[in-house]
């Protein structure tokens, strides 16, 4: 198979040096609003700091997937002496919390590194080097692209599952 | 559509549980700007001048900035106003922390309270939705305690919670209202809370914010922010290490306190202590500082790292801010950082100004050592210095015996005391307890700022001139070299001429005029700052700031969409100050309040402190009495204040500014 580049993107948090100024979220819903920098409101960010003060906790975490279930079981981290919840570090948008959905609708948001712009905002606006962003190329085996066939064959097994699709297809086949 | 305000402000009748989303005038932001600018406006609309601090009309009003909730750096100001139970004269005091954004974020420029709630509760603003919650289980709770348990109860971290604490509930004259890492502490706001019977106000917003040229806007923050990398990257050489950078003074960063412990008087603004910064005390201080700090922490979108997460021994989790590590150990007379870490936690637990209050509490020690207050007086009270000042403290949160004369502050306790009492007051003006700076010549910049703004605390109106004549030409020149932010580049000349000892030094040099025209400056920075909500470390209060007269316009144009010019904003917040002073005037203010304390410096020059002071008053367009001229008002439009004047009789017909 044949081999192709990729450019892999990595922001590194060091959660440490965060002082919880929140500058990456009003950067982050500032750029993503239409037009450009018309309006801000945290609450569209698509990166966000968790924040308990008192515990010393101040951890940026950037919005990933949607996902259509919460978790079975909430796990708890001990870091440092300090007792984290596994959803501070979670960056799915999930029906456990309103985080990473967009106020009005609910509809998710994600991180999209700020397509077309050099740098991810939140890393040029972050001034205590909490954030830093790396560019590095990797070669991948080349992904075999569906066609419109397997497509449709996905979205019906996610539909109805492999087993009852099969069965249909060996049915559809004796027919003939 | 409204642009960087949202046009909306929160009113509450306490009284009868009435919450209106009323919308503001969209000419008071040409007006007025926001933030201080329309607090002033409201009070001068709906309280008049017999309406007394904890009289039902008084009204408390928590504001944001106009540019709060902006991308910009820093614009993180919550301002409170309300008339002062201590100087009786329009206070306002502000926060930083988070408060004043997430206010912005639930729709709300401002939150206006007016009567008196029944029993006490806290408010929550969570949108379009607020309620009146009962706060009965917070009673006595405190002020920093109180956000943390509002948040667990709403099951909504995100709130942001300004909270009174005991001192507030018992209506202590130094009552602050305190909030994250901040806190709005002169002039009592926490006891008007108080009285108005409101333990916490907790917000939430997730509403957008807008900006009227937002590209535009983005594009002169660039600039910003590159000056702000500079300037971190090149702290100013020749000043001092606390003057050196920008933000508010990095308290928790420096550990050399030299200069604060050597050059400000200890106990009640009494004694400096020349040699105190001894290699020991060096030593102790940087150990226990760095053991202290677990976390340099920030204010909403700021960069700069001023306020500390302390955990020190046994005390629990608390943040610290500014130069409360100092002000009670100085107070005490105590030498070891130890307790500065140790009662400043209990201090904001109770929520009092951290200025005020340890000169309340060593005034009262030199009264009992003076044999004006009594073993009687201090009965329970330990000997020790340490165990003095906190039981004193928790007496004065509690109004208990001599603390509920105490916690009317400095002024009205030495009244009340009698007896000879009235000497020890001596480092008050207006009423209000002044920083612990007592000093030799007279210096007449700062005779202006603490004789005449309505700040009444000296650290809010100085700022961008240098506070002292820098020796050397050469240093005098590389600094005047690359000054961008000056108004008129004639401060540039005035500058290079001043020295400090012998000819063109002070008390002399400044002369009135120049004085007139670097206090007038700085003022106006002052205004801009608590009308936007900006942090005023990143402007009027620090040399070279990243913000400054020339950016301003820019920003408030692009984010209002209205076009405005340096001179335009000059006007904008002229008006307000007027109108604040008006204000002031009408509720019996005059030339004879605006006095530095007697000894603030050794050397005095009364004659010439009149003629400064005459100056000062011509140049800002009042007449002998401090009070603006018609002329002047109806300059700014405010002939309405004019005719209000007029009609009480405190602008008299004919005076004008040329009679001083």
């Amino acid at each position: 198979m044949a081999k192709i580049k990729k450019i892999i993107k990595t922001i590194t948090v060091d959660a440490d040096k965060c002082n919880g100024c929140r500058s990456c979220e009003v950067i982050c819903s500032a750029f993503h609003s239409t037009p450009k920098y018309s309006t801000i409101n945290t609450a569209r960010a698509r990166i966000h700091v968790t924040t308990h003060r008192l515990k010393n906790i101040w951890l940026p975490v950037f919005a990933g997937d949607y996902v259509p279930a919460e978790c079975g079981c909430r796990d708890k981290y001990l870091l440092d002496g300090k007792e984290y919840s596994e959803c501070s570090f979670c960056r799915a948008a999930c029906p456990s919390r309103d985080l990473f959905k967009e106020p009005d609708s609910g509809l998710p948001l994600k991180c999209d590194m700020c397509e077309g712009e050099a740098t991810p905002l939140c890393v040029e606006w972050c001034l205590n080097d909490v954030l830093t962003y790396q560019e590095r190329e990797e070669e991948v085996e080349e992904p075999v692209m569906m066609g419109d066939l397997e497509k449709g064959l996905e979205s019906l097994v996610a539909r109805f599952g492999l087993d009852k699709l099969t069965g249909s297809l060996t049915r559809l086949s004796r027919k003939d | 559509m409204r642009y960087a305000e949202t046009g909306y402000n929160l009113e509450i009748d306490l009284a009868t549980g009435k919450i209106e989303r009323v919308e503001t005038d969209p000419n008071l932001l040409g007006q007025h700007l926001g933030g201080l600018g329309t607090n002033v406006k409201l009070m001068w609309d709906r309280v008049p001048p017999e309406t007394k601090a904890f009289d039902p009309e008084n009204l408390l009003i928590f504001s944001n900035g106009l540019l709060c909730g902006t991308p910009a750096f820093s614009m993180n100001r919550t301002v409170l106003s309300f008339v002062s139970p201590q100087s009786d004269l329009l206070a306002y005091p502000m926060m930083g922390g988070f408060w004043a954004t997430e206010l912005k974020f639930a729709g709300y420029d401002k939150v206006i309270f007016r009567n008196k709630s029944p029993k006490l509760v806290y408010i929550y603003i969570n949108n379009d939705k607020v309620e009146i919650r009962d706060a009965a289980h917070l009673k006595g709770k405190g002020a920093v305690e109180t956000q943390e348990l509002i948040r667990e109860e709403l099951k909504e971290p995100r709130a942001q919670v300004a909270a009174i604490g005991l001192a507030g509930e018992n209506r202590v004259f130094t009552a602050s209202i305190e909030q994250g890492r901040s806190s709005a502490s002169r002039l009592g706001g926490g006891a008007v809370m108080g009285d108005k019977n409101i333990k916490a106000v907790a917000v939430r917003g997730t509403k957008d914010v807008n900006l009227a040229r937002g590209a535009e806007f983005m594009a002169h923050m660039k600039d910003i922010t590159k000056y702000i990398h500079y300037r971190n990257n090149n702290p100013l050489p020749g000043v001092m290490t606390i003057l050196s950078g920008i933000g508010s003074p990095q308290e928790m960063k420096h550990t050399d306190e030299k200069w604060h412990t050597e050059s400000f008087a200890w106990g009640n603004a009494r004694k400096r202590r020349k040699d105190f910064w001894t290699k020991d005390i060096e030593k102790s201080w940087k150990e226990t500082q760095d053991n202290a700090i677990k976390r340099f922490v920030s204010c909403f979108n700021c960069p700069q790292q001023c306020g500390g997460l302390i955990t020190h021994g046994d005390v629990s989790s608390y943040m610290m801010k500014c130069f409360s590590k100092l002000t009670y150990l100085m107070g005490a007379y105590v030498d070891d950082l130890d307790f500065g870490f140790r009662i400043a936690k209990r201090a904001f637990e109770y929520g009092v100004d951290s200025f005020s209050t340890p000169q309340i509490l060593a005034f009262a020690v030199e009264l009992y050592e003076a044999g004006i207050l009594t073993d009687k007086d201090f009965e329970g009270c330990p000997t020790d210095k340490e165990g003095r000042f906190v039981w004193l403290l928790d007496r004065l949160v509690r109004r208990e015996g001599i603390g509920d004369v105490l916690a009317d502050g400095t002024y009205w306790a030495a009244r009340k005391i009698g007896n000879g009492a009235e000497a020890y007051d001596h480092n008050t003006v207006k009423k209000h307890e002044q920083m612990n700076i007592k000093l030799g010549m007279l210096d007449p910049l700062y005779y202006l700022m603490y004789a005449t703004n309505e700040k009444i605390s000296i650290t809010q109106i100085e700022g961008n001139w240098p506070q002292g004549a820098f020796p050397s030409r050469e240093d005098r020149e590389a600094f005047v070299a690359d000054w961008p932010q000056l108004p008129d580049d004639k401060f540039k000349q005035y500058f290079l001429d001043w020295n400090p000892r012998g000819e063109n030094s002070n008390p002399y040099y400044p002369t009135p005029q120049m004085c007139s025209e670097i206090v007038d400056w700085m003022e106006m920075l002052h205004n801009v700052d608590d009308a936007i909500g900006l942090c005023a470390g990143m402007g009027s209060f620090c040399l070279k700031p990243p913000y400054h007269i020339h950016n301003y316009p820019k920003l408030i144009s692009a984010a209002t969409g209205m076009d405005l010019d340096e001179e335009g904003l000059k006007k904008i917040v002229s008006r307000s100050r007027n109108l604040h002073r008006a204000f002031n005037n009408r509720r019996g203010m005059t030339r004879a309040d605006e006095k530095p304390p007697e000894d603030h410096w050794k050397h005095r020059f009364p004659e010439y402190e009149e003629q400064l002071l005459s100056t000062y008053y011509t140049y800002k367009g009042w007449n002998h009495d401090g009070v603006p001229t018609r002329e002047k008002l109806m300059e700014l439009d405010l002939g309405y204040v004019a005719d209000d004047l007029e009609k009480r009789g405190i602008l008299k017909d004919g005076q004008n500014k040329e009679d001083n």
